[in-house]
């Protein structure tokens, strides 16, 4: 065995232990007592795997230091991006990060596909179908990211749009087709394939609201997995075939999950332009929101037996989840008891919220998922909405025109007060007007969740 | 090239697998699990890596480049923003742990 071989067999060697480790970490990352070990035995699965394909590949000068300049450009930017940027703004990141990696995979798709190297069409069709389902989540990614960083503010909806949409799709699989079985080849073929493929990306995500992205977020976190996978059968890298099938199973699970807890299917997601039609005919709520000053409000929570608080999206964009520890913490020491009320897409993720509330150290036993907390709203003196808004819409249980009846949402109507912080009096980020809001029991905060928050903080020292 | 059929059992295998690990995961570590798959998902990079090696012609070398800047930036960001993540679970635990 010469060298050169005996290199190959410890590269596909470290290929599986580097998989075995992504196994052993998905699954410490599924506990939360091993989830910071979970990641970590799996960077050194990534680590190892690197390292020796870097060793042992053959390489020329010239591509050698291509090679090394563009691991230590790609891999400055995201590290300092993802050490500085802010907890609440993790979602875009993820949408950011997975999109670079749908890009990695459509450009060697790109790679085998423009070196026309490739012998056999099978070899092609999975480097094209992969290069396909790449490019989507690369563009769509981006979009995603665009959308919730705030740089597209606009979901752009026309009518036909899908049939556009599906006319592109159309001729990108027709241009695919075309590029593999060799019957209109070359550079521009190839560059067709990918550009339409690119544009589907863009136009499937730019008409989905704002509060469909953690699905969406999540399907293409899937999709960039299977574009790795099968870029791994084209390379024969068992590495690539098992962590990006891995990553597209465990990815299309998780939105279920997501989708399900949105009572809503992930075709529905897709394609039904969510919050289209709430703006004009769907709006049934009538009634007036009725404001109320902090100082009261403080006093209401003092003299509370029980408070649940619902945080949402409101409470990420103040970064107000210091604050809303640091005035439970004053209420227990008052002797209220205290429970937070966590809806399965509260926040721009699932689990957005817990993130949050764990950097600011709420034990968990604090917090409640949907099922465990709901039959708890009856008995609660004060139900207290921070930034929430969708998730707490009793028009999800009753009004079968709202466009997003038939969600599970927490009972916050069911407590016997309802106080809601909320920025103003518009709409939430999906455009749905929130019936809770005018109920005969609730009274709303005005203001920045961070001070308003503040401002119960003062009130409830001087209240007690 | 491996083998069609055995590249087939590895696929099935792979997705059984995945499937299995999420099914067991409770909700509030949804958002650093979906973090933590996208940062396996940056295993992508071996393959920019070999791709650009193998690179010959300019073109060739430009998208390669750009394969391999992407997928490092995948891969060091996945991990960066999960362990931040997960880190925070950690100290929640343990304060916990004082209660």
């Amino acid at each position: 065995m010469d060298f050169a071989q005996s290199g190959q067999t410890l590269v596909q060697l470290s290929y599986l232990v580097a998989a075995f480790l992504f196994i052993v970490g998905l699954k410490r990352m599924s506990s939360p007592v091993t989830a910071v070990s979970g990641i970590r035995w799996a960077g050194v699965g990534m680590v190892l795997a690197t390292l020796v394909t870097l060793v042992f590949m053959h390489a020329s000068q010239l591509n050698l230091i291509l090679v090394i300049v563009a691991i230590a450009a790609g891999g400055a930017l995201a590290w300092i991006s993802g050490k500085r940027v802010a907890m609440t703004d993790m979602p875009q990141m993820i949408a950011l990060y997975n999109g670079m990696g749908g890009g990695a995979a459509g450009a060697i798709a790109a790679v085998e596909l423009y070196s026309g190297n490739e012998q056999s069409v099978t070899h092609l069709a999975i480097a094209a179908v992969g290069g396909f389902i790449g490019s989507v989540s690369f563009s769509g990614s981006l979009i995603a990211f665009g959308k919730l960083q705030g740089l597209i503010t606009k979901s752009v909806r026309f009518s036909g749009q899908k049939l556009v949409n599906l006319a592109i799709l159309l001729v990108t699989v027709g241009l695919g087709f075309a590029v593999v079985s060799g019957s209109f080849t070359g550079p521009l073929a190839v560059s067709l394939f990918f550009g339409f493929a690119l544009l589907l990306g863009i136009a499937m995500t730019l008409p989905i609201g704002g509060a469909d992205m953690p699905v969406v977020i999540s399907l293409y976190n899937a999709l960039t997995g299977l574009a790795v996978g099968f870029e791994g059968f084209v390379l024969d890298n068992a590495a690539m075939i098992i962590a990006g099938t891995v990553v597209g199973a465990a990815g299309t699970l998780l939105t279920q999950l997501m989708a399900k807890a949105m009572n809503r299917s992930l075709a529905n997601v897709l394609f039904a332009n969510f919050g289209e039609s709430s703006g004009a005919g769907a709006s049934t709520v009538t009634g007036t929101q009725k404001a109320i000053e902090a100082s009261d409000a403080g006093v209401m929570l003092a003299f509370s037996q029980k408070v649940i608080v619902v945080p949402g999206y409101g409470m990420a964009v103040a970064q107000a989840q210091h604050k809303v520890w640091e005035l439970c913490q004053l209420l227990i020491e008052h002797g209220v008891q205290v429970r937070f009320a966590i809806h399965p897409v509260a926040g721009r993720m699932p689990g957005h919220m817990n993130v949050l509330l764990a950097e600011a150290g709420v034990p968990y036993d604090l917090i409640s998922d949907l099922d465990e907390i709901n039959a708890e709203f009856d008995t609660a003196d004060v139900a207290l909405i921070i930034g929430a808004n969708d998730v707490v819409n009793p028009d999800a249980r009753t009004n079968k025109a709202s466009p997003i009846f038939g969600m599970p949402i927490l009972s916050a109507d069911k407590a016997k007060n309802v106080i809601v912080v909320k920025r103003g009096q518009g709409q939430g980020f999906s455009g749905i007007d929130n019936a809770l809001f005018v109920l005969d029991q609730t009274r709303m905060l005005y203001g920045d969740a961070q001070s308003a928050v503040g401002q119960l903080i003062q009130a409830v020292k001087a209240a007690g | 090239m491996i083998d069609g059929v055995i590249a087939l059992y590895i696929f099935m295998l792979a997705a059984f697998t995945g499937y299995e690990v999420i099914s067991r995961v409770p909700v509030i570590l949804h958002t650093p699990l979906m973090s933590g798959s996208n940062f396996i998902h940056g295993i992508v990079l071996v393959g920019a890596m070999v791709a650009l090696a193998t690179a010959d012609t300019t073109l060739v070398r430009v998208i390669g480049f750009v394969g391999v800047f992407l997928a490092a930036g995948n891969a060091v960001g996945g991990y960066v923003a999960t362990e931040r993540m997960l880190q925070m679970f950690v100290s929640a635990g343990k304060k916990k742990g004082n209660l």
